[in-house]
């Protein structure tokens, strides 16, 4: 026994796939001691706020400013209002203006500025231009507005009495903050979500509760299953009949739809995590006990178990004795597979709305549902789901990769 | 002087354990088997007889590693050949194999005719279907198995069946030694008994030129062949003619193994069977001396201590023991009369 | 009629039938059977003839699909758990593979215990239950502290038999049934083994049945051979008559078949 677990863990496979899932659970046991915000608070106001740093503009006035004297600041700041698109939609802009091709050169910065502002009209409309063209070229002559300027920005502020304004103080376009002394500073690794919660926090509490919705399933499907499979396999005549006859009924409806069947009918208030993880297990249990069966019966004839009959062992010590350690690696196997399949189910049900109620703790399938209906796909929002995916993909390909390793080890025709 | 078929000379291999160890199965094993002559291999599990068959075919694959010593097959030392070169120039041509299990190399899913054809493109890519299929079918009709057999799947054969055709077919090309491992052993006797028939039969045809029998039935080897070796921990420990092997064994080991033998004739009934007590000795670490002592009713203390050579008492008879020829009947005899 | 003239088992017409429709086959085909006290009978056949299953019938692990089996002159009855267990404290068997005979999850001394709670001698202190079990291991030449806390499959196929015959000697049963028990392990242990069983045999003189396709274990041991093929059986008697003397045209072949050392082995007949 003990041989055959340190075989376990000489096995790449199982090894590998073990570290992975284990960093995963890590991550999950650790990240809410850190950061111990509800991973449903919704702290962006707007949809997908991108993956990034976020300074508070107002601390980042108040606190001490430096100056750098930064040669290639200015071009930066046109870089980053004027790129390689928006010069080639300005010179698309100026050509269909009635601006001659050979005047615009779109690498000199001043003078496409120049002609950009003597030639641009919000007014006029081109034929064929769309509305959400002329949006667009309103948008990126406000951006460029004063782009070219060295002039200082002045901070004002309201004199309370008058109602005037104030000079307070300049801002000059060599004044740097330091991120570190600036009071409110967030980082969003993942952005936000379409609610504008941060996708980090949710993602592994997403991910905590979609292994545990796993683990139920799995331990739900394989016990129902291997305990029908143990009796129906070692009891044989009508015992067998009757569990056969059930199972051959789970197998002739899809499980998926099944399961559609059952969430629906529960309705969205009563489904928490754990019913649906109970409901995905008592529809997956069927290929466990069908197995579990088929490996029992080549079993119950073997010498060993004759000898357990022989030595006046009842059916319920030949079973558990006798039997079950020897599909105990097959059960294992089965138990990693279903945990697997399971979170994808629960992933399924949810993208279909049918997934636990929203308002208590994201899931996995949930965050994809809510990836999809607010449309993060079209709209290239990748962080939205993108991690998501991944952290599925982790998941099952860990469980699966132990489950290779695994069947390696017990099955010795598999070795290479 | 018959012409020298095959010649070992101290041939040892040793399989490399897991944790690093050596365990040397064949140890300082010399042996001839000349043109015409069969041998047999006798020993308990375990006692390197089976390792000194792959040894002998250059079948070198971790964990087993050769050491020292050299085969010479009709003059051709193939000691050192890497197992390509081997299978390539060496094996059906100059050397056969035929394991326990042989039927099992049958492809399923073709007729017999193919495997043949396999075997003989091995080494001849020009021969025809029609000469392989005559030269097979000379060769069956010779061993006594029906031609209508070529165009038949391993599954419409009975497993009897099945290992002669495999038989047949490792002997396709005229070996010079044919080395079987207990050929026979899966089978039921009626179908032993053609096994051993056709290896006789092929003997006397001149299919193969010499033959290596391993078994650890006894009555079986002296059916088969013209000599028999005894093996034990490793070693030789005895080698005689077939007919003194079996009625005049010399050492204990030999003696013991003969004592064991059950066959049904008349008057056996009531000889007492000799069994040996205990188990071999582990060959990761072996005892200095001789290695049977621990197990040996005749052993003195000496036993344990004295590395024990292999002693050459001419005919080719050898065993390793420390007592004389004369000592050890002396021994038999009183221990049959009491 | 009294008990006394009674065998101590007696199967009258066993048959017993696998599959159904066309693929049925009679694996056993109305046996009859008798085993007086303290007797060896061999039961010899190839490989397909059904002596297996006869074995396994005989021991009530299969159920028969035809005739009638008694036990002490009664009919057998094993319909119940607690019956079974009064049966199977009479008539125990030794299977043909040592290494798949054992559970590989349970320890020596389990194996053992199991046999002294069979007894109905499961309340003895420990130290008289270790007693018990030292004997029997030294009864087989195997040392008890040796193997206490081990596991069956670390042991060489000759001992893990040697094993099953020292739960026999705890067991003490009426019938031992030997399904094949020497065709796993060579020659040199065989003989060992055969004298351990027979030694046991005379020390509690108990019926013993070996099942073999060993012809020449069947001389060497039994006081009476039945010969089977085809689920039957086909000629029956003394060793002296059945091997010595065959008159049946099936027996005759399988001896012939058999290597010999003192006569010549005729090898034309194949």
């Amino acid at each position: 026994m003990l041989h055959t677990i340190k075989e376990v863990f000489r096995s790449p496979k199982f090894t590998i796939g073990l570290a992975i899932f284990v960093v995963m659970l890590l991550v999950v046991f650790i990240y809410p001691l850190i950061i111990t915000d509800d991973p449903l608070d919704i702290i962006g106001l707007g949809t997908f706020f991108e993956p990034g740093i976020y300074v508070n503009l107002y601390d980042g006035l108040e606190s001490k400013t430096y100056v750098l004297k930064l040669e290639d600041a200015a071009a930066n700041r046109i870089a980053s209002k004027l790129g390689e698109q928006e010069r080639l939609d300005i010179q698309e802009y100026l050509l269909l203006a009635g601006v001659p091709e050979e005047e615009i050169d779109i690498e000199d910065t001043e003078k496409l500025l120049e002609l950009w502002l003597n030639n641009y009209d919000p007014t006029v409309r081109f034929p064929g231009s769309t509305s959400a063209k002329r949006k667009y070229y309103a948008r990126l002559d406000a951006s460029l507005d004063g782009l070219l300027s060295t002039e200082a920005a002045i901070i004002a502020v309201k004199n309370e009495e008058t109602g005037e304004l104030e000079e307070k103080s300049l801002v000059k376009q060599d004044d740097y903050v330091n991120v570190s002394k600036v009071a409110n500073v967030r980082v969003l690794p993942l952005g936000t979500d379409n609610f504008g919660r941060d996708m980090l926090t949710e993602l592994v509490s997403a991910t905590g509760v979609s292994l545990r919705i796993g683990l139920i399933a799995g331990l739900v499907a394989t016990s129902i299953g291997l305990t029908l499979g143990l009796l129906s396999g070692y009891i044989g005549g009508w015992v067998d009949d009757v569990i056969m006859f059930i199972t051959n009924l789970f197998i002739v409806i899809p499980s998926f739809v099944l399961l559609v069947l059952i969430s629906y009918s529960i309705g969205q208030e009563q489904r928490g995590a754990s019913t649906v993880a109970i409901v995905i297990g008592f529809t997956s249990w069927v290929w466990t006990a069908r197995a579990v069966r088929a490996q029992v019966i080549s079993l119950r004839h073997r010498d060993h178990v004759n000898l357990s009959k022989l030595s006046g062992h009842s059916v319920a010590h030949i079973i558990i004795f006798d039997i079950l350690p020897y599909i105990a690696s097959y059960v294992v196997m089965a138990f990693i597979l279903q945990i697997s399949s399971g979170i994808l189910a629960e992933a399924g049900l949810s993208i279909l709305g049918l997934g636990p109620k929203t308002t208590d703790v994201p899931t996995l399938g949930l965050m994809m549902n809510w990836a999809m209906i607010y449309s993060a796909h079209i709209m290239g929002k990748w962080w939205a789901y993108f991690p998501v995916i991944v952290v599925i993909a982790l998941i099952s390909f860990s469980l699966n990769l132990m489950n290779t390793g695994l069947d390696q080890v017990f099955n010795p025709t598999l070795r290479d | 002087m018959a012409k020298v078929m095959l010649e070992v000379n101290e041939l040892t291999t040793k399989y490399i354990t897991r944790f690093k160890e050596n365990v040397y199965a064949v140890d300082h094993v010399s042996l001839k088997v000349e043109e015409g002559k069969s041998l047999g291999i006798a020993g308990e599990s375990g006692c390197g007889k089976s390792t000194l068959a792959l040894s002998l075919m250059g079948y070198y694959f971790p964990p087993l590693h050769y050491t020292s010593g050299e085969i010479i097959i009709d003059g051709q030392n193939i000691t050192g050949l890497t197992p390509d070169n081997i299978r390539k120039s060496i094996l059906g041509t100059e050397i056969a194999y035929i394991p326990q299990a042989a039927m099992n190399a049958l492809n399923p899913t073709q007729k017999v005719i193919h495997f043949i054809e396999d075997v003989v493109h091995a080494h001849f890519p020009d021969a025809t279907k029609k000469e392989i299929y005559d030269l097979a079918r000379t060769r069956f009709e010779t061993l006594g198995l029906n031609a209508s057999v070529l165009e038949k799947y391993p599954v419409e054969l009975s497993g009897g069946m099945k290992q002669r055709t495999v038989i047949a077919t490792s002997v396709i090309l005229g070996p010079k030694v044919l080395i079987a491992d207990e050929p026979s052993s899966a089978l039921d006797v009626t179908s032993q008994k053609k096994v051993i028939k056709m290896l006789r039969d092929m003997m006397e045809t001149e299919i193969i030129k010499s033959m290596i029998f391993i078994t650890h039935e006894l009555p079986l080897l002296y059916n088969v062949t013209d000599d028999i070796m005894v093996m034990y921990a490793g070693q030789i420990v005895e080698k005689a003619s077939a007919e003194k092997a079996v009625f005049d064994p010399l050492h204990p080991y030999a003696n013991g193994l003969m004592g064991a033998i059950i066959v049904p004739e008349e008057g056996l009934r009531d000889v007492k069977l000799t069994a040996i007590p205990g188990v071999p000795p582990n060959l990761k670490n072996p005892p200095e001396g001789c290695r049977f002592a621990e197990r040996c009713k005749y052993a003195v203390p000496q036993c344990k201590v004295i590395k024990v050579s292999l002693n050459e008492i001419g005919n080719g008879r050898a065993y390793r023991c420390i007592f004389s020829e004369d000592e050890l009947r002396e021994f038999y005899k009183d221990a049959k009369s009491n | 009629m009294p008990n006394q003239t009674e065998p101590l088992f007696k199967a009258v017409g066993l048959s017993k039938e696998f599959g159904f429709g066309r693929q049925k086959t009679l694996a056993v085909n109305q046996v009859d059977l008798a085993l007086e006290e303290g007797e060896v009978i061999t039961i010899v056949g190839e490989s397909g003839s059904g002596k297996t299953t006869l074995a396994k019938m005989i021991l009530g692990l299969i159920s028969p699909t035809g005739g009638e089996v008694f036990f002490r002159g009664e009919p057998r009855d094993i319909s119940t758990y607690r019956k079974k267990l009064a049966y199977w404290k009479n008539i125990q068997a030794i299977f043909q593979d040592p290494y798949s005979s054992f559970n590989i999850f349970t320890k020596i001394d389990t194996v053992l215990l199991d046999c002294i709670r069979m007894r109905g001698n499961g309340n003895l202190p420990r130290e008289k239950k270790r007693e018990m079990m030292a004997e029997a291991c030294s009864f087989v030449n195997l040392k008890f502290e040796e193997l206490t806390n081990k596991y069956p499959f670390e042991l060489s196929g000759g001992q893990m038999q040697r094993l099953m015959i020292a739960r026999i000697f705890l067991l003490d049963p009426k019938i031992l049934i030997a399904d094949e028990i020497t065709s796993m392990i060579d020659a040199c242990s065989r003989a060992t083994i055969l004298d351990m069983l027979m030694e046991l045999r005379d020390k509690i003189g108990m019926t013993v049945v070996f099942i073999t396709h060993d012809v020449g274990l069947a001389y060497y041991v039994s006081d009476k051979v039945y010969i089977m093929e085809h689920g039957k059986f086909v000629e029956s008697g003394t060793p002296d008559e059945v091997i010595l003397n065959p008159k049946g045209d099936y027996t005759k072949r399988l001896i012939s078949d058999v290597p010999k050392i003192y006569e010549e082995w005729d090898l034309s007949t194949v």
